[in-house]
């Protein structure tokens, strides 16, 4: 059984979204996807105030056994990204929904966070593809 | 044997005379460019060289020795006697800028290799000078976007490219100032085709396929792809990696392609895995044709000419100092020429024989397999993820402990959709014997998962070196020995 907190908004792609006080979205991959990568040996974020629509590979996150794009799943900008992750990409592997963030983003549509996967729709999809 | 063996610098304490490459000072050099230090040369003797590099020969895994279900994508075997004749004195004493009459055997060898090549993919003309795969998808995609501006078509920027691809499609695709457009694989391993038809429009420049693909099937909807693409105005490219599986079946023309590339380095016998050398030869169709990398040997009143950027205004361009790795393109004409039309049919027989049947002897030892709907091109997908469920045993702790037991492992982890995979290519060569012992192999480790965990997750236990830090190694990676002797002054 993989974590999924229940504060959270997931998507298909596997990475989880946070709706914070002042508006902005913290982004990060999910328990899932850091167990489906390994151990992580090289992070690339974005810089504050990049934007992008949704869909666009907004990061990269590299493992010993793959590199994968991180896409943007709500069209924004940046407003900051973990700075931990450059010399520390294990932090993802350690606590992705704590210290492993990725970015956090001024929404131009914080309103679709709404029609993303709760918690328990995102535990079903990734056990149904385990079947 | 020893399992250790140290850098022959290290051989310290020996009495030997250093070697020295020039004992007089050649005449003609200034002054100023005359080195001070004294060259710093390796103190052995003629023994201990032999002894050294005969150990780490034994420390290497090779396929002259063991099982390599890596396949074709890494190493399959290669017939000795296509490098003893690409050795010929006369071919490695050969200078590239001698002149086109003191080379005319050498270039004959190019030529017919161009014209072998034309008939295994049906396409209208070779290019040899690409030095690797990836270059040889570099001069497609670029001949792609050539052709589009040519016409003034300049806004079709867009490749597709399957998610299942290799990483340098996409890479080739960015690189030539492209924009990548993924498109899905359907549960059953074939393309998504209403996907497809989603994307295709006025920007498509061209899909990049691989067929078989490397999931291993071949794509029953290839017509059907082919005819959306051209519809838009789009052109298909070929991918030659999975190209072992088709030798002389089915030519790639005939799947509607309009370029192809070739690793003449995996299908068409040069030793290659870890780097090199490699020969990504390219095809194209009438379309494209103006647009081939240079130079390409062409025969004019009897006799072989190089046709250059003169000959070919419209060339991409050079992709090599002179026309590609001399030695693997020999190596590829005398395999081709040995096995001709029938013997290249017979490595696309075995080739899928030797993958069927270890495919369905894994399916009925109750592997689970990634399709088990569909036949097997030359290569096959294996999901462990319920053994890692029930035991937490990964496929990199089988392809470890496969180490063990005198076996290669395959490639693990890729295509990256397929959980805990192993991407399993036994090659032709193999007898079944062999294949036998590598189910058996499999079996075994599969009841020790289950009994003896720790026997898989701490593998390798009999190799020279362990288990090694990938982590580490990616991150900081240690590729310079420093302790070499400080050179003493004259």
């Amino acid at each position: 059984m993989i974590e999924a907190p229940d504060n959270l908004k997931y998507t298909e792609a596997h990475e989880w979204l946070r709706l914070e006080d002042d508006g902005t979205v913290t982004l990060g991959i999910t328990d899932h996807a850091q167990q489906a990568l390994g151990e992580l040996v090289f992070v690339d974020v974005p810089d504050a105030g990049d934007s992008f629509e949704v869909g666009d590979a907004c990061a990269v996150v590299e493992s010993v056994k793959a590199a994968s794009d991180v896409y943007c799943p709500l069209a924004g900008t940046v407003t900051e990204a973990n700075p931990a992750l450059g010399d520390q990409p294990e932090l993802i592997n350690s606590g992705p929904y704590v210290e492993g963030w990725i970015l956090r983003l001024e929404p131009q549509n914080p309103e679709y966070l709404e029609d993303m996967l709760d918690a328990e729709a995102y535990q079903q999809l990734v056990a149904g593809a385990e079947d | 044997m020893t399992m250790t063996e140290p850098i022959i610098f290290e051989y310290r304490g020996s009495r030997r005379q250093p070697f020295t490459p020039l004992s007089e000072v050649p005449a003609n050099l200034p002054e100023d460019a005359l080195r001070q230090d004294q060259l710093l040369m390796p103190q052995v003797s003629e023994l201990q060289v032999v002894r050294h590099y005969t150990r780490l020969s034994q420390l290497n895994y090779s396929i002259d020795t063991n099982f390599y279900p890596l396949g074709s994508c890494t190493m399959k075997y290669n017939p000795r006697i296509c490098n003893r004749l690409a050795m010929l004195p006369g071919f490695l004493a050969r200078h590239p800028l001698a002149p086109e009459e003191q080379g005319q055997g050498f270039m004959q060898c190019l030529f017919e290799l161009q014209q072998m090549l034309q008939q295994v993919t049906g396409m209208a003309e070779v290019s040899l000078t690409p030095m690797a795969g990836a270059q040889g998808e570099l001069a497609g995609v670029a001949m792609i976007r050539a052709y589009h501006l040519s016409r003034g078509d300049g806004d079709r920027r867009q490749i597709i490219v399957p998610d299942a691809a290799h990483g340098t499609n996409p890479a080739t695709a960015t690189m030539c100032g492209c924009e990548v457009v993924e498109v899905a694989t359907r549960p059953d391993g074939d393309l998504d085709l209403d996907a497809l038809r989603t994307i295709l429009g006025p920007k498509t420049a061209g899909i990049m396929l691989t067929n078989p693909s490397t999931l291993g099937v071949f794509e029953r909807q290839i017509e059907a792809i082919a005819a959306a693409v051209h519809d838009v105005g789009g052109l298909l490219y070929y991918d030659g990696a999975n190209l072992n599986a088709i030798l002389g079946k089915i030519l790639p023309v005939d799947m509607g392609f309009d370029v192809v590339h070739v690793n003449l380095h995996k299908t068409f016998s040069t030793p290659h895995g870890g780097g090199g050398p490699g020969s990504g030869a390219v095809g194209v169709g009438e379309r494209l044709r103006p647009y081939l990398p240079v130079p390409i040997v062409e025969r004019r009143d009897g006799a072989y000419v190089w046709a250059d950027e003169s000959d070919r205004p419209q060339t991409i361009g050079r992709l090599s100092t002179y026309m590609g790795n001399a030695g693997v393109l020999l190596r590829a004409y005398v395999y081709l020429r040995m096995l001709g039309d029938e013997g290249m049919q017979r490595v696309a027989d075995f080739a899928t024989l030797n993958a069927n049947y270890l495919m369905t002897c894994l399916a009925e030892a109750d592997f689970e397999l990634a399709f088990p709907e569909r036949r097997a091109s030359h290569e096959f997908i294996v999901t462990l993820k319920k053994v890692t469920r029930d035991t937490g045993v990964k496929a990199m702790d089988f392809a470890k402990a496969l180490l063990d037991r005198g076996m290669h492992a395959p490639t693990t982890y890729f295509p990256l959709m397929v959980p805990e995979c192993l991407l399993i290519e036994p090659t032709e060569t193999e007898s079944k014997q062999v294949l036998d012992a590598f189910v058996a192999s499999l079996v075994e480790l599969r009841e020790l998962a289950y009994s003896d965990p720790q026997q898989l997750t701490t593998a390798p236990h009999s190799t020279p070196v362990r288990r090694l830090d990938d982590v580490r190694a990616a991150k900081h990676p240690d590729l310079a020995w420093r302790g070499a002797p400080k050179p003493t002054s004259k």
